[in-house]
């Protein structure tokens, strides 16, 4: 036995060594990286004979399906599983229950499973594309997208079920004519809309000193610094088209490279391009002026900052839709159109409407809203139902063609972002 | 105010001896350093519970203040979404946490003592484990539950949760083996111990700071986990999932009062556990 | 006979895991990064390398800046976790794990709220500035948020927890014999801790590299939230390429690039500190 053990650093130099070995003596780290490499490399001819196919073909397989006679054998069900965005629906005050989807129970007997799992077009398209392409369920019967590549991919893919429109009579009655037949899904055929909203301007009267009523006022250098811009490419782009008095939807790529030219322009004044968060700075004071959905200034007034305003500048309002869709496979597809045609009138539009206070695509809500429900901050509120004169100023995102003509746009704007 | 220095053959555990005379300000420095930096963790955990307590007109939390309110606390579990979001959480990071220190310390053990076949391998394995960007692994396991046609939902998360825990469970550990004194395995051996015993009475009493803190570090991460969960989950959903998600509309004050509840039950845990162990005989 | 299987039998379990859970998911996605092609049309592994060359020359920028980002973030933790797991280690006594895991606590809750209470904290007007600037301590148009810098201390306050635990576990173990016998020697405080301490706790401060350093070069949550213009990091670039763009071989191969950058920097450290640290002791 011994009194004074060895010190443990000896121990501690021979891990160490054994560690560091393995990364710095060439012998055995270069046998364990060439061993590595001859497998990835000896791999190389067996994936050469593969590849991943592409979505094109399916499009164009589904697109010749009979969907009339397909519709014909649907068996009605008891069950719905709604897929939507978090917190995108009317809620009680604790927060426990929805009486839009109860509402709905009660008069159809179908159970709504309500899932809150869409955070983002991109990544849910990202978990839903490689279920539907290896032709499996996503489980979902209604999936609620935006407007722009994400659903325009779904469509040519063919992974979305068409509506059978004599089910949805309630939709043609009530449907806002802005909806009807948007220029992404002509006719309705796939979509109808959940909720809408406008990107304009919001910004801190107190703050800016003035006024806003212009888009230029977004590139004026007294507001060096403290100006927000959004960091969804197609919105930053569609703002720099509208600036140049040119149409978005109608926009060519030589249009894109004006637009992005004048944003790298504006670039010394930018503070930085955020996501959602971009209402944070605003409602601190960190941006006094930013792009800005309607709905979240909305939701800043009531939450206590007043003096946050949304403005509609003179050269127009971008007009973006969440869309309710059927996926593909989805197993209850007769309920999803039950539900669709039940939101579809004014009584349940405007549950909604007056919790979630985006744009109703349903105007007749209103008068619900400002009678039966009593809310007139709501009813009166053209963020919420907004007017012609709103409406005349809306303009609709260019619809991308295809996979290439997406990236063009991606590859003009992406570097002001990214750099 | 001296001590003697000398205590021959004393338990490794023993207090530290630190020469009294020179703890003037530098004694003083260094713990008022790390509560300062305790308390900087501390920060934004105040401002949650304080928060918790604000009164919500919209429903959504606000961070103007509005006036306190114990409602949110009687409603805590109100909306079932978040609260099944977060008992998912909590099950999938315990398992997960478990079972990434189950696996990952035998290999912290080979690695740190034992020279084998595939040492390098397992090296880079590691390396690319932790290097590898969570958007990319996390499409590369879909694409193989989907091959696979494995149904995607909480058994999936685990898998994919355990994946890239269980690196950092050997990380850590391995740092811990390294530089033990192998004469003890050797002492214990002498004394006719076999390894099975050896390993359990020596060796892994003195690895289980490692082993905790390697499982608590599973557990932090797989609670917090966005990207990788978000492609696996299928239909399941899990507390971050659930909270970014709402971040665009306005999140809910449940989520500030489930956090506190979890810091809350985190500092009884902790109290009680330091109550218990001055209690036992040591 | 037994013996020299050991190591083969403790690696087995992580060994089979790893290799159906992360090996192979993530090979065949790395393989993209050499597949010419767009999702419509579908990819066809050509084994053309021009991604990689398209990849670096267009995003330097942000690998530079990222890995500058990581290595401040890291060196900054370091000297924040080491006095930290130092004191809890050496000073703790029996409440050295109630220390621990209060430390970590904090990083139990979610994420999201960390970072919503440090926008809020640090807003030009908030809590922190704002009081400073009505006290003329700072100029108006001064601000943490939307810089480098506060890219950086998320990334750093992130971190703390990554560093802790390893360096924690790493000097707890330092026998403190050790340490008495270098004041035997003679030694005073400082060259005690640097020639002995110090290197003692190398396994826990190369742990904690590889877990901090390498997950901050990567990361792209802490810049989207508190980054501003310019300070866009090669993960958000990644995230990018992989659900907005749906470039697929350019997010493969950026992320191989980034884990190949990775790998020489952590061969880098293990060249310039790891030798060093052995040479003092031969």
């Amino acid at each position: 036995m011994n009194e004074h053990p060895k010190p443990p650093p000896v121990q501690g130099l021979d891990i160490d060594q054994a560690l560091h070995r393995g990364l710095t003596e060439s012998r055995s780290s270069r046998r364990g990286f060439l061993k590595a490499s001859a497998g990835v490399v000896g791999l190389a001819p067996l994936l050469a004979a593969c590849g991943v196919a592409g979505t094109a073909a399916s499009g164009k397989q589904n697109k010749q399906f009979d969907w009339t006679a397909w519709w014909h054998r649907q068996k009605p069900t008891n069950q719905l599983v709604f897929a939507n965005w978090p917190y995108y629906i009317d809620t009680t005050a604790s927060g426990k229950n929805h009486p839009s989807l109860e509402l709905f129970t009660k008069q159809t007997g179908i159970n709504v499973n309500y899932k809150e799992v869409i955070q983002n077009n991109a990544p849910f398209y990202a978990q839903i594309a490689p279920v539907l392409q290896a032709g499996q369920s996503t489980g979902y019967d209604i999936i609620v997208i935006t407007n722009g590549w994400q659903l325009t991919q779904l469509l040519e893919n063919g992974w979305i079920v068409p509506l059978w429109t004599e089910k949805l009579p309630n939709f043609q009655k009530y449907a806002s004519p802005s909806v009807k037949s948007p220029s992404y899904d002509p006719n309705s055929k796939y979509s109808v809309v959940w909720q809408s909203g406008f990107t304009g301007i919001g910004y801190n009267p107190k703050l800016t000193g003035r006024e806003i009523t212009s888009i230029n006022d977004l590139w004026d250098p007294k507001f060096k610094g403290h100006v927000g811009m959004m960091s969804d490419n197609t919105e930053l782009g569609s703002v720099a088209l509208l600036k140049l008095g040119i149409d978005p939807a109608t926009s060519t790529p030589a249009d894109w490279d004006k637009a992005a030219n004048i944003l790298n322009q504006q670039r010394p004044n930018v503070r930085q391009y955020y996501d959602q968060s971009y209402i944070t700075a605003l409602q601190d004071g960190d941006t006094w002026i930013s792009q800005a959905w309607s709905g979240d200034i909305y939701q800043a007034n009531l939450k206590g900052y007043k003096d946050l305003k949304f403005v509609i500048p003179e050269q127009g309002v971008m007009y973006w839709h969440d869309n309710m869709m059927i996926p593909l496979h989805a197993p209850n597809p007769l309920s999803a159109l039950e539900w669709m045609n039940f939101y579809y009138t004014p009584k349940v539009a405007g549950m909604v409407a007056d919790w979630v206070n985006y744009i109703s695509p349903v105007p007749a809500a209103q008068q619900y809203i400002a009678d039966v429900i009593k809310d007139p901050t709501v009813a009166n509120s053209p963020l919420v139902f907004p007017t012609q004169s709103e409406y005349s100023k809306a303009h609709d995102y260019y619809t991308f063609k295809n996979y290439n003509d997406y990236t063009h746009w991606n590859n003009t704007f992406n570097p002001i972002i990214q750099s | 105010m001296t001590e003697t220095v000398l205590q021959p053959g004393t338990s490794i555990d023993a207090p530290p001896l630190v020469r009294r005379q020179r703890r003037k300000l530098s004694g003083y420095v260094l713990p008022v350093f790390v509560w300062l930096v305790i308390a900087w963790t501390i920060v934004p955990i105040v401002f949650m519970i304080i928060f918790s307590f604000n009164q919500a007109p919209t429903g959504r939390l606000a961070f103007n203040w509005f006036g306190l309110t114990g409602t949110w606390y009687r409603n805590v579990f109100a909306i079932g979404g978040l609260t099944q979001a977060l008992e998912h959480s909590l099950a999938i990071a315990t398992l997960s946490s478990i079972i990434s220190v189950v696996l990952g310390t035998p290999m912290a053990l080979a690695l740190a003592r034992y020279r084998f076949y595939g040492k390098a391998m397992t090296d880079m394995v590691i390396f690319a484990d932790i290097a590898a960007p969570s958007v990319v692994v996390g499409a590369a396991l879909l694409g193989f539950f989907l091959t696979l046609n494995v149904p995607r939902g909480l058994a999936t998360i685990l898998i994919a949760h355990v994946a890239f825990s269980v690196v950092f469970v050997v990380v850590v550990v391995r740092a811990r083996v390294s530089g033990l004194d192998r004469s003890l395995d050797r002492a214990a051996a002498d004394l006719g111990a076999n390894p099975w015993i050896a390993f359990w009475k020596v060796l892994f009493p003195l690895i289980l700071p490692g082993i905790v803190a390697g499982g608590l570090l599973a557990f932090a991460m797989s609670i917090d986990d966005l990207i990788i969960t978000s492609f696996v989950a299928g239909q399941a959903v899990t507390f971050p999932l659930w909270v970014y998600g709402a971040v665009k509309t306005g999140i809910p004050p449940q989520v500030f009062v489930m956090g506190t509840m979890i810091f809350v039950a985190g500092v009884v845990l902790a109290i009680v556990n330091s109550l218990v162990s001055r209690r036992s005989p040591a | 006979m037994r013996r020299a299987a050991v190591p083969y039998v403790l690696n087995l379990p992580s060994w089979i895991f790893l290799a159906v859970f992360f090996v192979i998911p993530l090979a065949s996605v790395l393989a993209l990064s050499v597949a010419t092609g767009n999702p419509e049309v579908g990819y066809q592994y050509t084994g053309h390398v021009h991604e990689f060359v398209s990849a670096i020359s267009t995003y330097q920028t942000q690998l530079i800046r990222s890995f500058w980002y990581g290595i401040a973030s890291t060196v900054i933790t370091l000297a924040i976790s080491y006095p930290v797991a130092y004191w809890i280690a050496f000073y703790g006594g029996r409440n050295k794990s109630t220390y621990l895991f209060l430390m970590l606590l904090p990083f139990f809750v979610s994420f999201i709220i960390r970072t919503l209470a440090w926008e809020f904290i640090l807003a030009d007007q908030g809590l922190v500035l704002g009081h400073l600037k009505s006290w003329g301590m700072l100029p108006q148009s001064f601000h943490i948020l939307s810089t480098s810098w506060a890219v950086i201390w998320g990334l750093t306050y992130n971190s703390l927890p990554y560093y802790v635990l390893p360096l924690y576990v790493a000097i707890e173990r330092i026998d403190r014999r050790v340490v008495r016998a270098a004041n035997d020697l003679y030694a005073d405080t400082r060259r005690t801790f640097l020639r002995v301490i110090l290197p003692l706790s190398a396994p826990g401060i190369f742990a904690g590299f590889l877990l901090v350093f390498v997950t901050n070069v990567g990361d792209y949550v802490n810049q989207q939230v508190l980054g501003g213009t310019g300070t866009y990091m090669i993960g958000s670039v990644i995230q990018d390429s992989f659900f907005t763009n749906q470039d697929y071989p350019m997010a493969s191969a950026l992320s191989s690039v980034l884990m190949l950058l990775l790998l020489v920097a952590i061969y880098l450290y293990a060249r310039t500190f790891g030798t060093d640290t052995i040479q003092e002791y031969s």
